[in-house]
């Protein structure tokens, strides 16, 4: 066996173990945990498939951005951090039989398939590539999806403002009030 | 056996996504869920990466869209997780199973 059948053996093992104690740990503290652990271990398999570039932006986005979220949501909504309330719905036995099923049907249908492999080789500096190819082919929706960001970052903002329905529409340029200052300072 | 190949990515990528099915359907907790959804998200980029890799090595497309992906699943879980915030204001709890106010 060589290293990279090796590497991807441990890859798959860690983040399948990783993924299935993120869906079915009692703390979900420790679920934000086990799923940093399966995110890097999705950057990984990223390096495997030569693909440098999106190893290094999962790792800062996912790894960096995305938990830190997910904690910071755990963090804010105290109690549900609380191993003595029920954390799975009634749906155990329909949702095991949904995801199994599901998992029988991709996969046998993925060995069916025969897939038209190419054997060209990677561009050289993919991440050079990648950049050409996000600036010419894909322009549009790149600035389609810097318009998304903004937008999601104005409405998350709008959205988990305090007293986002009772601000009053006129009273333009008057001073912020009390607690807008507080937080500000 | 030769080697790793394009269906063994695939096959690791079904069985991340179907763990990400099981927990969406299963958590209770709103946060739970969204980690889920982040599992399946991630299976799809392994997917598209795999098949940029194997099947279109000379023009790299899946990894561009996998990029758009991940723009997106980020700017999904900034919109949610706000959300997420905001029903916790006002109903000191956040189980998927007992927010059902917008139902009639």
């Amino acid at each position: 066996m060589d290293t990279i059948s090796l590497a991807f053996y441990a890859l798959a093992f860690l983040i399948i173990a990783a993924a299935i104690f993120v869906v079915t740990s009692k703390n979900i503290f420790h679920s934000a945990i086990y799923l940093i652990l399966a995110l890097f271990g999705v950057a990984g398999i990223y390096v495997l498939l030569q693909a440098p570039f999106l190893a290094a932006a999962q790792v800062l986005i996912y790894v960096g951005a995305v938990s830190m979220l997910m904690i910071f949501a755990i963090m804010l909504t105290a109690r549900i951090a609380d191993q003595t309330i029920r954390h799975t719905n009634e749906q155990v036995p329909t949702g095991l039989l949904v995801s199994l099923g599901l998992l029988a049907v991709i996969v046998y249908s993925l060995w069916q398939t025969p897939f038209a492999i190419s054997s060209d080789p990677m561009p050289e500096g993919a991440g050079g590539t990648l950049g050409k190819l996000l600036l010419t082919q894909f322009a549009l929706p790149f600035e389609i999806v810097s318009v998304l960001l903004l937008g999601a970052l104005i409405g998350a903002v709008v959205i988990a403002k305090k007293d986002s329905v009772r601000r009053e529409p006129e009273a333009p340029m008057t001073p912020l009030p009390k607690s807008a200052e507080k937080v500000a300072g | 056996m030769e080697g790793i190949g394009l269906t063994h990515y695939l096959t690791l990528s079904a069985v991340v996504f179907c763990i990400g099915v099981f927990g969406m359907l299963t958590r209770r907790n709103a946060v739970g869920v969204l980690m889920s959804i982040e599992l399946m998200f991630n299976a799809v980029n392994i997917t598209l990466v795999a098949f940029a890799r194997y099947v279109t090595p000379a023009t790299i497309t899946g990894q561009v869209v996998a990029i758009f992906t991940i723009a997106v699943a980020a700017a999904e879980a900034t919109v949610a997780l706000a959300i997420v915030l905001l029903i916790y204001q006002h109903h000191r709890g956040i189980d998927v199973d007992r927010i059902n106010f917008m139902k009639w």
